[in-house]
């Protein structure tokens, strides 16, 4: 890293400090530890652009499918509704897979002409055998209890379990996504992974048996104290007291540190991968592949396999902050997820930092969290100000004041056309 | 008469929605196709750029109201499009200046200028929900059913009642003469023939005299009363609001692909073949059926492929098919 690189640090650490001291430190780690989670995600993105110059705008997807695999490792099981659906719900999954089978192959031995009404009609075929099994048994399960559980569950292990599994999770989904779809040209990459990532969150809202759907899963179990319990125990009352601070307060900024901590490891351990992968020879090959592709493939590099492989490990690391992110939340609300949060403002991240570096990225993730928190206040001010000479009540001075959320889009717009204008490599270059 | 009845409600519910919903689709595809052909890229701010034009014939179309002007039993909205057209091409001419035209002369990336949009629809989203605010906005006026479900049993003796909504009659209208408007300029005027060239090749476009900051600045006017029309129309037959108009975002890009990118005809053909996918895959037959077959044959569930949440994934599996299929849409050859 440079040593301007450095200052962008210091100066977003003092800021951070600002806020603490300024607003409150529970501000200050809540918008810290979402930084961290940011910086995660837009290192997956960057592993994807930065090394190889996909542009995948499914992000939010992979995120979804991190928090899904949360829920599916921390919760305990649902006796019942296994009892009372699991058979079903296996069984579907069976004839879909083999429905899959079948298109295959017939695909393979019927003659050009037909092959479109031949598929067609063996998918319409399948859903209808799947929809006879399918249909009852989801409602068996959505049945019990609906006001608790109505779903099958999860495996009721430890949270932190799932930030792996999250990302295997994605991996396995990104996998097959890239073998459908990493052959198109880059604007279409664009738009299918942009259609997949509302397919899964789809799926998360309106398959209850599976995520609870719009009733959202709440109170997921934590891999860190709880507050209730914290002012409880004798050390740590000890331990406040020992500062003067209000116990009720401080146990909710120490909650927030140990997420910060858990995340910062985390971030640590894949940010040295990344490194590690760059500065390889693997690394001087992406970057091959990216600046040329056709002389990379003239090299004998094979093209496609590579850049399937930059795009499930990008939506690997995407998934695994996706997990962290609901383990935080401590619930999975599959209606939060909207592209503009999930997916673009992610890529403003990357291209603010700098693509293809991966402190850049990191960076990235803390400035425009950062600003995306504090727009708020700033947006608000803004609007005092501007509307300081306007008389109480007055239409205009209310509607401004009302719409000043909404000032933190146009920022974001603004800062991204910026910089790509008049600093197109971003904060932090690439070397 | 069970076979009329069916028809009835297979029009009620299939044929009539998905027609206006496919003419919508077609304008808003015609836009992002028309940049697709002439400046190269896909346009993300191309929903946004929908909800802007509706925003402005909002605010002209409650400026109108309480003055008193209307058209009688037409939406006044539509007295109010000219006004948010100018709005809209305002907006896309002043986005260009700052932000493409630069690009442009670098002949920068195509990814660099879809990225580029993103930042603009950013901008965009911001403006419309600080104008107009996030939630559902009513603006329709004047009649509101052409033909009323309970007219129509009277009128034919049927069960099944067939409505026709004012707003749908309108839609479809409007898109015709649009899309007739269209075709006139690109086939007939030296204009519309210096469009064509450009986005045929660009090169020789160029040595043969074509001015390409002219042809640019006409694609995105083009453009803007395309997404304007397609956005207000919407609004007038479903609801607006700002949200809708960025989900509405990707049936659009679909509609474009499915049919050939850069192909007028494709787009058109494009916006039905999603609109009614969306439909007739998320319709429930079991009415239809019954009136069809013999009584014990009638179905006992809904007879439905799928359910009506994944309305929108339809036409995202549909993009993925064709793009994996015929990756160059229904349409294939030279663009424009």
């Amino acid at each position: 890293m440079t040593r301007q690189g450095y200052l962008y640090f210091a100066i977003m650490a003092a800021l951070l400090l600002a806020v603490g001291f300024g607003q409150s430190w529970n501000v200050a780690l809540g918008i810290l530890n979402l930084c961290l989670i940011s910086a995660i995600m837009s290192l997956g993105v960057n592993i994807q652009w930065g090394y190889a110059g996909l542009f995948n705008v499914g992000i939010m997807g992979f995120a979804a499918l991190g928090g899904l695999a949360a829920v599916l490792i921390s919760v305990p099981p649902v006796q019942e509704a296994w009892a009372a659906g699991g058979v079903g719900i296996g069984l579907s999954l069976l004839i879909l897979i083999a429905t899959v089978v079948v298109v295959i192959l017939l695909r393979r031995v019927t003659p050009d002409f037909a092959k479109l009404w031949v598929t067609v009609a063996a998918i319409v075929i399948g859903l209808a055998v799947i929809g006879i099994v399918y249909g009852p048994a989801v409602e068996r399960i959505e049945a019990i209890n609906p006001a608790h559980t109505g779903y099958l569950g999860g495996l009721g292990l430890p949270i932190l379990l799932s930030w792996i599994v999250g990302g295997v999770v994605a991996a396995g989904a990104a996998w097959l996504i890239g073998k459908i779809s990493l052959g198109l040209r880059a604007d279409y990459l664009a738009i299918a992974t942009l259609g997949i990532s509302e397919i899964i969150i789809a799926i998360l809202k309106y398959e209850e048996w599976l995520s609870r759907g719009v009733k959202n899963v709440t109170g997921l179990p934590r891999p860190v104290p709880y507050e209730v319990n914290l002012v409880k125990t004798d050390w740590f009352v000890n331990f406040v007291g020992w500062f003067g601070a209000d116990t009720v307060d401080a146990a909710s900024v120490f909650v927030k540190l140990c997420y910060a901590i858990l995340f910062l490891i985390v971030l640590g351990i894949i940010m040295w991968l990344s490194e590690r992968a760059l500065k390889s020879p693997w690394g001087r090959m992406m970057h091959a592949i990216r600046d040329n592709r056709d002389a990379a493939n003239a090299m004998g590099k094979d093209v496609t396999w590579r850049h399937l492989q930059v795009f499930v490990l990008g939506c690997a690391v995407c998934g695994v902050a996706g997990a962290m992110m609901t383990t935080l939340d401590g619930q999975l609300t599959p209606s939060s997820y909207i592209p503009l949060r999930y997916t673009f403002l992610i890529w403003v991240m990357v291209i603010i930092g700098g693509s293809g570096n991966n402190w850049g990225s990191v960076l990235g993730g803390f400035v425009i969290w950062f600003l995306w928190i504090e727009a708020e206040p700033l947006g608000n001010w803004l609007m005092q100000v501007i509307t300081i000479s306007m008389e109480d009540g007055y239409w205009l001075k209310e509607h401004l004041i009302a719409s000043a959320a909404y000032t933190r889009l146009i920022m974001m717009g603004a800062i991204l056309l910026v910089v790509m204008r008049f600093a197109p490599r971003g904060l932090i270059p690439e070397r | 008469m069970d076979i009329l009845n069916a028809l009835v409600l297979f029009a009620n519910f299939v044929l009539i929605p998905a027609t206006v919903y496919g003419a919508q689709l077609a304008l808003g595809a015609l836009g992002v196709t028309l940049i697709f052909a002439i400046l190269r890229f896909a346009n993300f701010a191309h929903g946004e750029l929908m909800a802007f034009g509706a925003t402005i014939t909002i605010l002209a179309t409650w400026f109108l109201q309480s003055a008193g002007v209307g058209l009688g039993p037409l939406p006044t909205a539509l007295l109010a499009l000219p006004v948010g057209i100018l709005g809209a091409v305002a907006m896309v001419l002043v986005t260009d200046r700052m932000v493409y035209r630069f690009y442009r002369r670098k002949r920068a990336d195509p990814i660099i200028m879809a990225i580029l949009s993103v930042g603009v629809m950013f901008v965009m989203a911001g403006l419309v929900r600080f104008i107009i605010g996030p939630d559902d906005q009513n603006f329709s006026d004047g009649v509101r059913f052409l033909i009323r479900a309970g007219e129509f049993k009277q009128m034919s003796g049927l069960n099944e009642g067939l409505a026709i909504k004012l707003s749908q009659v309108i839609t479809v209208v409007v898109a015709v003469a649009v899309v007739g408007l269209l075709f006139w300029f690109l086939q007939k005027t030296r204009a519309g023939k210096a469009m064509r060239a450009y986005s045929d090749n660009e090169d020789l476009a160029l040595l043969s005299g074509i001015d390409p900051d002219r042809v640019v600045m006409i694609a995105w006017l083009i453009t803007a009363v395309l997404a304007t029309t397609a956005g207000v129309l919407y609004g007038l037959d479903k609801s607006f609001k700002p949200f809708i108009y960025m989900q509405l975002l990707l049936p659009v890009f679909a509609a474009a692909i499915v049919g050939g990118v850069g192909q007028p005809v494709g787009a058109i053909l494009g916006g039905f073949v999603i609109a009614f996918s969306e439909v007739t895959i998320t319709y429930a037959y079991k009415k239809f059926l019954t009136y069809l077959v013999p009584a014990e044959w009638a179905p006992d569930g809904l007879v439905q492929l799928l359910s009506t949440d994944y309305k929108f994934a339809v036409s995202f599996i549909i993009l993925v098919a064709v793009l994996l299929i015929r990756p160059t849409g229904i349409i294939r050859g030279k663009v424009l």
